[in-house]
């Protein structure tokens, strides 16, 4: 494949992390009124794209996102690490999307963007809900490989190393496909001062739930199948047990292991 | 867990703050180095300084970043940026580590700054590039074991011999002096006298390597433990008479802007590490107890904070305001020093201050407000003492030189 159209999923989230998170107090929906940046799980997946395109031999990035408010700050970080362009899809329509509703609005524009390879993050690291990227495949039609650690492109193929709880799966299907790509798959770069000016004259194409053609009772919160009744706090880490070595930790550390069979 | 738990969270909050008044991509290009510093350089610069190491990795990565060129244009590998965003980057650098901010300030501000400004065609496209990537580091010799703020005592001399010149002498604390990647160091010599007695100064560029100069091993500093300092010694160094940079006979005064330049860039590096005082502190009381509350309790810790957050805003203002005079093409000189001596001084007081609140624990050298007690000291010193700032607004106010 000499020119490769990559579309990477990217979530633009709130600042900070969930002890600073906010609850709607009905919805029970994350309030997402504030300044929003580029979930950090996603520069994984905007730089394997970015790779991928460059070992091509030429390609481009294209970011689809949907998010409140015209918000565009998480995808200029994007575009300044690289990234040729974004589809923006900001609706007040969209306010109560659930992950499925979520899916058909990042589906529909992904479609416009005719891609070779769709690349998304494992979760987002605000909602967790972690079923986007198939939600995407099925509704694409397209294969999907989920936890992809290592990936590389073969012509009309694409192999993934697929991480697995005892070492990883090889998988291999044949594009356009869907990926998600977990932290680490590489290593993201920082963008240049170069890449932040260029990021300013990047195309955004925003677009309404009406532009995509689909029904407007079928997204948000009139379409959610979806609905959260209540959100408590996970319990909290138990102390860790510390071990001091008097000559015998070894023994302890492996008595430890064996308990929970490990060894 | 509130706020004040997490410097993380706490710099997300900061970030809005810090940023007021700055352009879109300014903004950008900050919030990308508070991220770098604090995902690789805080994690590793510990041990790095605790063995006095030179931080190549990080260097290596800031090169990946542009952010060697980044005052650069980009026909010489450059970012296109401004001194602002010079200036934005070694704050955000300072408030994590010094040795690491002094490594970028000296290369871009002191090694590629004057071959940029006063370079021929030539001498430029030589080291610029380079320089720009971060692949070579530079270095600029000026201070002399006898005189520093004083540079018209100048002793190291350069003669014209068949058309190389011959160095002699010796300069003093010159820092990027001695890395693997050391590119280039740029002399100031005695090549002449003028009327009186004058000395004219003259600027050489010395490549690394080159036979007649000798590199001495590290300085035993007191902070800037990761940084490279050295002594450079000249006994017959010859160069090629190209290398002059600049005019001959106008080092000293050629350099004046670049020295005016360089203050402002110390000024955001003492308001990097006042910041990582109080992010610091704000992280240490939130967790520490004592006669069972929470140290951010009491008040008397709450008002030490509050004046620390007040001296290095006060500063921040103040180093920006010059940096924004600089880009406007307006006089900066009395603002530059001004901005200086009010930051060093802050940077100095906060670095006590934070090491007050995190007692015990703020004497060891593997605590970072350790590191920044040791870091700020020489803020008043390099780059014109606080004294030269005084002087240097005494005179711009009008006040008569001693005679």
């Amino acid at each position: 494949m000499d020119f490769m159209n990559v579309v990477v999923c990217v979530k633009q989230i709130p600042d900070g992390d969930q002890s600073t998170y906010k609850l709607d107090p009905t919805s029970h929906n994350l309030v997402r009124d504030g300044k929003l940046i580029l979930d950090d799980s996603d520069s994984y997946g905007v730089e394997m794209g970015l790779q991928l395109a460059e070992q091509a031999g030429g390609g481009e990035v294209t970011l689809v996102s949907m998010a409140p408010n015209s918000e565009t700050s998480g995808l200029r970080t994007a575009l300044a690490m690289g990234a040729a362009r974004a589809i923006l899809v900001s609706d007040a329509a969209l306010a109560g999307s659930d992950a499925l509703s979520t899916a058909k609005v990042l589906a529909a524009a992904i479609k416009r963007a005719g891609p070779d390879l769709v690349i998304t993050a494992t979760e987002s690291s605000d909602g967790y809900t972690g079923t986007i990227p198939v939600q995407i495949a099925e509704l694409l039609g397209m294969p999907s490989v989920t936890f992809s650690k290592k990936v590389t492109v073969n012509g009309d193929k694409v192999t993934v190393e697929r991480q697995t709880e005892e070492g990883y799966d090889e998988v291999e299907v044949p594009l356009p496909a869907v990926i998600s790509v977990t932290a680490g798959v590489v290593e993201p770069r920082y963008p240049s001062f170069k890449g932040i000016m260029a990021a300013k004259g990047k195309p955004v194409e925003e677009l309404k739930v009406a532009d995509l053609g689909l029904d407007a009772a079928s997204v948000g919160a009139a379409g959610a199948g979806q609905e959260i009744t209540s959100v408590v706090p996970a319990e909290a880490r138990k102390a860790g047990e510390i071990v001091v070595d008097e000559g015998d930790a070894y023994q302890q550390i492996i008595n430890y292991l064996e308990q929970l069979k490990v060894i | 867990m509130t706020i004040k738990d997490d410097p993380a969270i706490r710099a997300g909050v900061e970030a809005a703050h810090e940023s007021f008044g700055l352009s879109a991509e300014h903004a950008e290009l900050r919030s990308v180095v508070e991220r770098f510093a604090r995902n690789e350089v805080a994690p590793v610069i510990g041990e790095l300084y605790e063995a006095g190491e030179f931080p190549y990795e990080i260097v290596a990565q800031m090169g990946r970043m542009g952010l060697f060129g980044l005052p650069f244009p980009e026909a010489y590998g450059g970012m296109g940026g401004d001194y602002l965003a010079f200036c934005l980057v070694l704050e955000e650098l300072a408030r994590v580590d010094s040795s690491v901010a002094i490594t970028l300030e000296a290369s871009v501000g002191l090694g590629a700054m004057p071959i940029f400004r006063f370079g021929t065609e030539d001498q430029r496209q030589e080291w610029l590039p380079r320089l720009c990537r971060g692949e070579l580091l530079g270095a600029f010799g000026l201070t002399e074991p006898g005189g520093g703020s004083d540079a018209g005592a100048t002793r190291t001399t350069a003669r014209l011999e068949g058309g190389e010149w011959v160095i002699n002498g010796t300069k003093s604390f010159i820092t990027n002096s001695g890395t693997d990647i050391t590119g280039l160091v740029t002399v100031t010599a005695v090549t002449g006298r003028g009327s009186g007695g004058r000395p004219d100064i003259s600027a050489i560029i010395v490549p690394t390597g080159t036979p007649g100069m000798t590199v001495s091993k590290k300085y035993s500093k007191v902070g800037w433990s990761s940084s490279d300092t050295r002594e450079l010694s000249f006994d017959d160094c010859r160069v090629p008479a190209a290398n002059l940079l600049g005019q001959e006979g106008r080092g000293y005064a050629q350099f004046l802007r670049t020295l005016d330049e360089g203050r402002i860039a110390i000024a955001a590096m003492s308001v990097g590490l006042a910041q990582g005082c109080i992010d610091e502190s704000l992280r240490y009381v939130g967790q520490r107890e004592a006669f069972g509350h929470k140290i951010s309790e009491y008040q008397v810790l709450q008002f030490k904070i509050a004046d620390m957050e007040a001296r290095t805003h006060t500063a921040r203002l103040a180093y920006r305001d010059a940096a924004e005079r600089l880009l406007a093409g307006a006089p900066f000189k009395r603002q530059a020093a001004i901005a200086k001596l009010v930051a060093s001084d802050v940077a100095m007081v906060n670095a006590r201050e934070a090491t007050q609140i995190f007692g015990g624990y703020g004497f060891m050298n593997d605590t970072a407000v350790g590191r920044f007690y040791r870091d700020a000291k020489i803020l008043e010193i390099g780059e014109g003492t606080s004294e030269v700032q005084r002087m240097l607004i005494a005179r711009d106010l009008g006040l008569p030189a001693r005679t």
